[in-house]
């Protein structure tokens, strides 16, 4: 049960899908220009977790991992990562199918909780 | 980089594009192995431009076949002969300003204005920098002793691999083009698949300058395209500039092949405003509020775009009040329109992050001064992704003070003294960029020597002219672009180490 993290019925969908296709998956959010703050879906032999990486949770198997320089602002927050229609310059693995994985993030409440969180519908 | 009215009025040229752009390989347009195409969309409308390839790493490879063939003879060629082709480059981009300023403006959604100031002519002017730069460029010498001397020489790295990010498509690919070739290498470069417009009309344009096979173009999808060329084992060095897990990805496959890298990940950089800027309501005080609305330039998609202002306690109402009514002045519409100042967000994926962003502010309890929603436009545009330039006040640890928004968000806050500014200015991961405005010099100088960013702007903001070294510090990444320290970062130093002596050592 993860307090910090949850995900959308669609992303987690999504998700089965590219774990068939690709293999064993994890997420990482970090920041920085361009697409930085959106969650990046990458295999996991493909990307070396640091020792410094902050794993905060697990969905539908994969880890998820923040950045220890985010992890210091996201450390409060709960987050749900999302899934929405947009082709993006990313090398995250959804990114072909013209789908990109999002990240919402609000305050957390006590983690015994589970924060009713909707899902990601695209532009307000 | 004043632009008249007059000037613009003159621009009438219609653009027309293909339908289908492919890729720029051994000095001719071919499309891509597989067959396969995306969606190039406009941002001004949402609507669709044209087709561009969607490589794969069969193109990454056919690119790389044509530039090691080319590669031993560019690398020979007199650096005079280098230098008259890139300058020739920058003829033809002079040549075709509207036309490349419009592909940009479409394909991007920044201001016409900007194009036409900003970004095609600093383009050109960073061909004729290098052309200028790798003539004047020598190697060394030492005598060791009376029978030993060491020669240095610069060579070229060979064949090496780039990938440049959508906010400034031209001017990104002109600054990591430009030293590439001028040190003599031949390039894979890869536009992101938001903005391969105006480099792939650019090759249209100069197909006939270089030789076949010194400058490849291979468009695609980052997740497709990016590995097989930042992997390659056929690639002497990677550069790029994007967000931090990439980037630390990019590092990953660079230690693979164990090649050198230049990076450029971002940045949250502050603008820092001393009282004593308020002295005099004069021409300079009207400089400081253009500064302070400069997070709009660009609608904010900057690495360096000045996110944080610093203002000092004892002037903050009432400079805020002037700096807010300026803002507020900032025109958003139809990039095309030459009165526009601030176009459209590059894709909905940035206004998506930026709208959500101005709601983390919200929610942390930032008080939203102007803006804070999206722009809505009229007729044509209504679908465009437009955003009010937006400024937030809180305080420094707050998540929009700290995460890279990339967007016309500002967040401002305020210091009691100069210790108390540096020590906020730094308080960030990043380390790229930094404003620091005060009438008095010894500040001036004594804050930017302590802030901890690669480009202190000091009494003025993005200014990007070639021959002032930009990069990072800390999480923005390493290497230094925009200057002749550049060449370093594309050639390797051989030495000739000669004796002249006719005696064995001794040894055995």
């Amino acid at each position: 049960m993860n307090a910090q993290v949850a995900i959308t019925p669609e992303a987690a969908q999504l998700v089965r899908r590219l774990k068939a296709q690709h293999g064993a998956l994890l997420f990482h959010i970090s920041g920085g220009c361009c697409e930085g703050s959106a969650p990046m879906c990458l295999r996991t032999g493909d990307f070396l977790v640091g020792s410094r990486d902050v794993q905060i949770g697990e969905l539908e198997g994969c880890p998820v991992y923040v950045g220890v320089g985010q992890h210091e602002y996201l450390k409060d927050t709960a987050i749900e990562i999302g899934v929405a229609k947009g082709e993006v310059e990313s090398f995250s693995v959804e990114a072909p199918e013209g789908m990109r994985f999002t990240m919402r993030s609000m305050p957390a409440v006590a983690s015994s909780q589970r924060i009713g969180m909707s899902v990601n519908k695209g532009l307000p | 980089m004043v632009v008249t009215e007059k000037a613009l009025e003159t621009f009438r040229i219609p653009i027309v594009l293909k339908k289908r752009y492919d890729n720029f390989i051994n000095g001719t347009f071919v499309p891509p192995v597989q067959g396969q195409y995306f969606t190039d969309i406009s941002p001004i409308n949402g609507k669709p431009l044209c087709e561009v390839a969607r490589s794969t790493a069969e193109d990454v490879e056919k690119a790389l076949d044509a530039a090691h063939a080319a590669k031993d003879k560019w690398g020979r060629t007199a650096p005079a002969e280098r230098a008259r082709l890139l300058n020739l480059v920058a003829d033809r981009i002079d040549q075709n300003l509207e036309l490349l300023a419009k592909a940009e403006t479409i394909d991007n959604g920044k201001p016409l204005r900007e194009t036409l100031a900003a970004d095609i002519p600093l383009a050109s002017d960073h061909f004729r920098y290098f052309a200028a730069c790798i003539r004047a460029e020598e190697g060394s010498l030492a005598e060791l002793d009376n029978d030993t001397v060491a020669y240095h020489f610069k060579e070229p790295l060979g064949v090496v691999g780039q990938i440049i990010p959508w906010n400034f498509p031209l001017l990104m690919a002109a600054w990591k083009l430009a030293p590439a070739l001028a040190a003599g290498n031949c390039v894979v470069i890869k536009p992101a698949s938001e903005t391969p417009l105006s480099l792939i009309i650019l090759m249209g344009l100069i197909a006939d300058v270089l030789p076949p096979g010194v400058l490849n173009v291979v468009n695609g999808k980052g997740a497709e395209v990016g590995k097989p060329l930042a992997a390659n084992p056929r690639i002497a060095k990677i550069a790029f500039t994007g967000e931090t897990t990439t980037g630390r990805l990019i590092m990953q496959y660079a230690s693979e092949n164990i090649i050198p890298m230049t990076l450029e990940l971002g940045g949250k950089s502050p603008n820092i405003f001393f009282a004593d800027v308020m002295e005099a309501d004069d021409e300079f005080f009207d400089k400081v509020l253009e500064g302070f609305a400069l997070f709009a330039f660009n609608k904010g998609e900057v690495c360096t775009c000045p996110s944080r202002a610093l203002v000092q306690a004892s002037i903050f109402d009432k400079f805020m009040e002037r700096a807010i009514a300026r803002v507020e002045k900032i025109k958003v519409g139809n990039p095309l329109d030459p009165s526009t100042m601030m176009g459209a967000q590059a894709s909905s994926t940035q206004l998506e992050k930026i709208l959500r962003y101005i709601d983390y502010g919200k929610q942390e309890g930032a008080k939203c001064v102007t803006g804070g929603e999206r722009a809505r436009l009229d007729g044509d545009f209504a679908e465009g992704y437009y955003v009010k330039p937006t400024v937030f006040v809180g305080h420094n640890k707050m998540r929009i003070f700290q995460e890279e928004i990339f967007g016309p968000v500002l967040s401002v806050t305020t210091f009691k003294t100069t210790e108390e500014a540096i020590a906020i200015g730094n308080d960030t991961l990043y380390g790229l960029g930094a404003g620091v405005w005060s009438r008095d010099g010894n500040t001036a100088y004594r804050v930017g020597r302590e802030l901890k960013a690669g480009r202190v702007w000091t009494n003025c903001y993005h200014a990007y002219p070639a021959h002032a070294a930009f990069g990072g510090y800390k999480q923005s990444g390493f290497g230094r672009e925009t200057h002749k320290m550049m060449l370093d970062h594309y050639q390797q130093t051989k030495n000739l180490l000669v004796s002249y002596s006719k005696k064995a050592l001794g040894f055995f």
